[in-house]
């Protein structure tokens, strides 16, 4: 074997193919869920599983196609958006204060947290029955059961996000004298930060699983109504088009909170 | 002497306490410390010097004695520290870091922009300001904890190992740009270390400690004059002698804690 002539050529032909595997890597992303569709294509058409209870792609994109020119599939999205974003917000929000606060003052640290470890474990879900009974079957119903699965996963982060600032930056903070106003807005919320959008990031996920549930109990709209009336009335390709729905918005939802958190942790 | 302390430290005493176990970790702790020192304290590890810093610093208090630092400007803060390391705050820029303490006493802003911009400048970080601590060396952050401490215009500075995770020759450096700041600010420095050469060519005065309980056993003057260079202390018989006088005393300090 001959040694190589120009050590700048050779890295130059190393490092084209590190981006040619690179770019497999990228394409074999994209690729497998186009792969998936194309299956249940082949499957559905060659009647090798049940055309009936899975629909070919094409037949549902077509249905997909008539729901949005009749205008019926964006008042679902409207409705359900509006529910998912006011839950989320009312969850959110009294979850990153009474969080702050649970970390910041000890006293009300170990007072409520074994009422929220207590609370925690029961599905909102399971509680529909009685935010019925108290909220009504008007939206509000809807709006707090999300928030209130929204709420934990929030709290419990933020807790742990303001207890794991390291003892350090206390002690630079007391030593540099930080009021309190300073030492909450420039010590103790930009180190919760990072673990306090983790919990927000798991409260958008679980909005997402309420909402359809929710919508299945006393709602006359929504993604999940469409759902659940398509599949009691056997209309499988409708049913079919509110679950790609859903799954669509989380894969959204997770993207725009992924980029507010390179947004406002550029120190990480 | 009295008249001209800057600190004055009476008979500090810190007793840590635990489930019916209590360490001494500083037994009657007297000192003085004049304007313009600068003090090396030097002891093995576990010997309480950095809880009398602590103390100082009042992150700590003593369970018994009292201390002073006498206070020349009502409205200048009295001590402020550098930290070990991981003292930079990870979430602000370097400006903002170096600003951290004039911005948590609300001064006026064109006086903070100043004083900020001129300490990045000493410690040759005007370029990195807009950075987060995340993309400097471990050397870099330090020169921020550094200007971060000298732009708080404290009465006196306390650094508690600044220099201990560096590398060798990053430690030469930032010991003389050390130096530079301080001839130019003539602030009173207490400073730890538990390295002999570092005392040595930094302090006027070393302070030796023995451990549990941590006593003040020895004083060692250091009258090389200055500007020092590190050649200066490396070449000089003298030092070489102190040098070998603070080994012996922490070899036997160390071998002491063993038994």
């Amino acid at each position: 074997m001959k040694g190589p002539k120009n050590p700048i050529e050779m890295e130059k032909q190393e490092w084209r193919k590190q981006q040619g595997q690179k770019r497999f890597k990228t394409w074999l992303t994209v690729c497998s869920p186009i792969f998936l569709l194309l299956v249940w294509q082949f499957l559905s058409q060659s009647g090798l599983i049940d055309a009936r209870f899975f629909p070919p792609p094409t037949a549902i994109i077509s249905t997909f196609i008539d729901l949005i020119t009749s205008g019926e599939l964006f008042y679902h999205i409207n409705i359900s958006l509006f529910r998912i974003f006011a839950g989320f917000l009312l969850g959110v929000i009294p979850g990153v204060i009474l969080g702050l606060c649970m970390g910041l003052y000890a006293p009300i640290r170990h007072f409520l947290s074994p009422l929220i470890m207590a609370l925690m474990p029961i599905p909102t879900l399971a509680l529909l029955p009685i935010i019925l009974i108290i909220f009504g079957i008007g939206e509000v119903s809807k709006v707090v059961t999300i928030a209130g699965s929204v709420f934990f996963p929030v709290v419990i982060n933020t807790v742990a996000g303001v207890i794991s600032i390291e003892s350090i930056y206390l002690d630079v903070a007391k030593n540099y004298e930080a009021g309190k106003k300073d030492f909450f807005l420039k010590i103790a919320l930009p180190g919760a930060l990072p673990f306090m959008l983790e919990g927000i990031q798991m409260g958008q996920a679980i909005a997402l699983l309420t909402i359809v549930a929710a919508e299945m109990m006393g709602a006359k709209s929504g993604i999940g109504y469409l759902i659940w009336t398509s599949y009691g009335a056997f209309l499988l390709k409708e049913m079919f088009v509110g679950l790609i729905l859903i799954s669509f918005f989380g894969y959204i939802f997770s993207l725009l909170l992924r980029g507010l958190q390179r947004k406002l942790l550029p120190w990480r | 002497m009295n008249s001209h302390s800057k600190i004055l430290i009476r008979n500090l005493t810190k007793v840590f306490y635990k489930k019916r176990n209590s360490v001494t970790a500083l037994e009657k702790i007297s000192l003085d410390i004049a304007e313009g020192e600068f003090v090396c304290l030097v002891g093995p590890s576990g010997c309480g010097k950095t809880t009398l810093l602590r103390i100082l610093a009042g992150l700590e208090k003593q369970s018994s004695g009292h201390f002073e630092i006498k206070k020349s400007d009502q409205n200048r803060p009295s001590q402020s520290m550098v930290f070990q390391e991981r003292g930079v705050l990870p979430w602000l820029t370097v400006e903002e870091n170096v600003a951290f303490g004039l911005t948590m006493r609300h001064l006026p802003k064109a006086y903070v922009n100043e004083r900020t911009a001129y300490f990045l400048n000493k410690v040759g970080l005007s370029k990195f300001a807009k950075m987060y601590p995340k993309e400097l060396s471990g050397g870099m952050k330090q020169r921020v904890s550094i200007a971060r401490a000298f732009a708080n215009d404290p009465e006196i500075l306390l650094m508690d190992e600044p220099f201990g995770a560096l590398d060798e020759q990053n430690r030469y450096i930032l010991q003389e740009e050390l130096l530079a700041i301080w001839s130019e600010t003539k602030k009173t420095v207490l400073f730890i270390t538990h390295s002999i050469d570092e005392a040595l060519y930094l302090s006027d005065r070393i302070l030796l400690m023995s451990a549990q309980p941590g006593k003040i056993v020895q004083e060692i003057n250091v009258d090389l004059p200055r500007p020092r260079k590190l050649e200066d202390v490396r070449s000089s018989p003298e030092m070489a002698d102190r040098f070998l006088k603070i080994w012996g005393h922490l070899q036997e300090e160390v071998q002491g804690s063993r038994k």
